[in-house]
């Protein structure tokens, strides 16, 4: 009785996750879609005669577009880190004064729309010549992860018992060495959440590619997808084909840090 | 659970209040350590009380050593570039101030312009409208779909951590892809809709469905996060509660209304309020799917904003930068209630 509710209940969520999903099947369909049979009405539910020739534009086309892109990421989660951590570990460890008035302006800070951010830097980039530069776009994206990468470090390092620091400092440590050798080493999970939600926005980041770096010789893949949604109408698959492409680092992220995305969604919203 | 704290005591009061208790804590430790043998005379105990305070400023030091860079950066690459935007909202911003630097200072005139430009009602309506339907459809969703993978059965943890995949991808390629799906001719919405005898909906061209184009795709992209947020929040209710429940021969429904949602309230009030400032933000998928049109059917003050300073040949930074002034505006507000009530909280 109780088995045949919860094969029901299965086969509920089964059906309610493909619903969601649907859409990123679409996007998938279409890129294997042949481009003479894309207007066709009602449109193939399956990709019956595929063509990876979508893929094919992607490979010849942005290619150069997805390494920006990468080291875009890496650079922005390698800032961030270098900025978080040590601002985490004094908040939560070494009771400086005036720490909740710096709660209180990464809390703000995380509030601030981007395209407001944008219109200042433009002038900033304009003035200090790194308008349309790959170091100024990690500059730009580093501030949606900086804020909320120090407080989810404070959170976690609080949860850290203090015995574990009195020890190094009997031993004679600095609070450097302490960060180094004890704290680090035991916020490898908050490392790894910080990373990666710093990677993700970095590679997702749409309004800082086409306000500072609009004309730049090296551009982001969300630039790339952009600039090909407005010259080529038709070509669809391709333009899907590049979507699926620029999420594949998403979908492989979730597979393989499924628990540090979890715990980054509810931790940058509800303390425990 | 403590009482709630009075109106007039806003987050900044309480904050200042908590800083002074505890420095108080901080400085009241040594001061005990030099109580106990009393014997020790006054000089003595002076230089102990002054090599405590020297510790003390070094500890302060070494702490504010460790959080300079991060202040260091909020300072250049938060708070210049919005007293840039500020700056710029009140002067006048051409071409020519690019080449020779210059601007005049014209006080409120930008804003006398826009709140006068017929833009201005379409985009306050429509930042409502998006940000309310929104937050309405993404919650009771969320909450739904959250209470019935608490449920225990096979595959729940797997297809829950599948409803992530459609926050975590790029904006830009959840809103083309719904750009295609909802296209007029050839889209898989209309064809779908074909099947049951619905007529051709021109979804993101004509003026009153191109805002719910970009909400539906705006719902869909927010439903993760209120998946998880709440599924937490629900791990948080205490199993005994339930137990209780059901032996007093509580229904489903009743479980619902008077367990489960009463109890959940201060986390339905954080996944709201999160909900409110994200949406204000919204940027990417409107711009991607309508770019605000037809005319300004699906404009909000992002999207005004944008295409003031952006959007055009020629850029009209100072107005842009006046709109997007407002929506700061706005957004604060909204981040004290957020604030007051995540600090209610932790004090419940």
């Amino acid at each position: 009785m109780i088995s045949v509710r919860r094969i029901a209940n299965t086969v509920i969520g089964l059906v309610l996750t493909a619903l969601m999903l649907f859409p990123l099947y679409w996007m998938v369909n279409v890129s294997l879609t042949q481009p003479t049979e894309l207007r066709k009405d009602p449109p193939n539910l399956f990709p019956l005669n595929p063509t990876f020739e979508g893929y094919r534009t992607v490979l010849d086309e942005q290619l150069p577009f997805l390494g920006t892109s990468l080291i875009i990421g890496l650079g922005t989660v390698m800032l961030t880190l270098i900025l978080a951590a040590p601002a985490g570990f004094a908040l939560a460890k070494l009771r400086p004064r005036g720490r909740t008035a710096v709660d209180f302006t990464l809390l703000i800070a995380q509030m601030i729309p981007s395209i407001i951010m944008a219109m200042g830097f433009y002038l900033i980039f304009f003035n200090w010549g790194i308008l349309d530069t790959v170091p100024g776009l990690i500059l730009a994206d580093s501030t949606l992860a900086v804020p909320f990468a120090v407080l989810i470090f404070t959170a976690f390092m609080s949860g850290i018992p203090d015995e574990l620091m009195n020890a190094a400092k009997i031993d004679g440590a600095s609070e450097w060495r302490t960060f180094r050798s004890v704290i680090l080493p035991v916020s490898r999970n908050s490392i790894v959440t910080v990373s990666l939600f710093a990677f993700l926005w970095a590679w997702s980041d749409f309004i800082f590619a086409s306000t500072l770096n609009r004309g730049g010789d090296f551009q982001p893949i969300t630039m790339g997808i952009y600039k090909y949604i407005g010259n080529n109408t038709q070509d669809w698959n391709a333009i899907m084909a590049t979507a699926v492409v620029a999420s594949v680092p998403a979908a492989l992220l979730l597979i393989v840090a499924q628990r540090y995305v979890a715990a980054g969604v509810t931790a940058g919203a509800v303390k425990d | 659970m403590s009482a709630p704290p009075s109106p007039a005591e806003t987050p900044v009061l309480a904050i200042a209040g908590e800083a002074a208790s505890s420095m108080g804590a901080a400085s009241s430790a040594p001061r005990r350590r030099g109580e106990s043998p009393a014997a020790r005379s006054g000089g003595a105990r002076r230089r102990l009380r002054r090599r405590g305070a020297r510790r003390r400023l070094r500890r302060q030091l070494i702490a504010w050593g460790f959080i300079a860079p991060v202040a260091v950066y909020m300072i250049l690459f938060y708070a210049f570039p919005l007293y840039q935007n500020l700056d710029l909202s009140f002067r006048e911003y051409t071409l020519r101030s690019f080449i020779d630097g210059t601007a005049p200072f014209v006080w409120f005139e930008n804003y006398a312009e826009i709140l006068q430009s017929s833009a201005f009602m379409p985009a306050l309506i429509n930042t409502g409208v998006f940000t309310i339907v929104s937050i309405v459809f993404q919650y009771s969703i969320g909450l739904a779909l959250a209470v019935f993978f608490f449920k225990r059965f096979p595959l729940a943890a797997t297809l829950r951590a599948l409803f992530l995949v459609p926050w975590l991808l790029p904006l830009l390629v959840s809103a083309s892809t719904w750009a295609w799906m909802l296209n007029s001719e050839s889209g898989v919405v209309n064809a779908g809709l074909a099947l049951v005898g619905v007529p051709q909906i021109n979804w993101l061209t004509s003026p009153q469905w191109a805002m719910v184009s970009v909400l539906i795709a705006n719902i869909w992209i927010g439903i993760p996060f209120n998946l998880v947020i709440l599924y937490s929040g629900l791990q948080g209710i205490p199993n005994d509660i339930y137990e209780a429940a059901s032996l007093d021969g509580a229904n489903g429904w009743q479980t619902f209304w008077r367990i489960t949602f009463p109890l959940l309230r201060p986390v339905s009030a954080i996944t709201i309020l999160l909900g409110l400032v994200y949406t204000l933000k919204v940027f990417d998928i409107i711009w991607i799917m309508t770019r605000g049109g037809p005319g300004n059917a699906s404009t909000t003050f992002a999207i005004w904003s944008y295409r003031l300073g952006f959007g055009g040949g020629s850029p009209e930074l100072s107005p842009a930068a006046a709109v997007g002034n407002l929506l700061i505006l706005i957004a604060f507000v909204f981040g004290l209630i957020y604030i007051r009530t995540q600090r209610r909280m932790e004090n419940s």
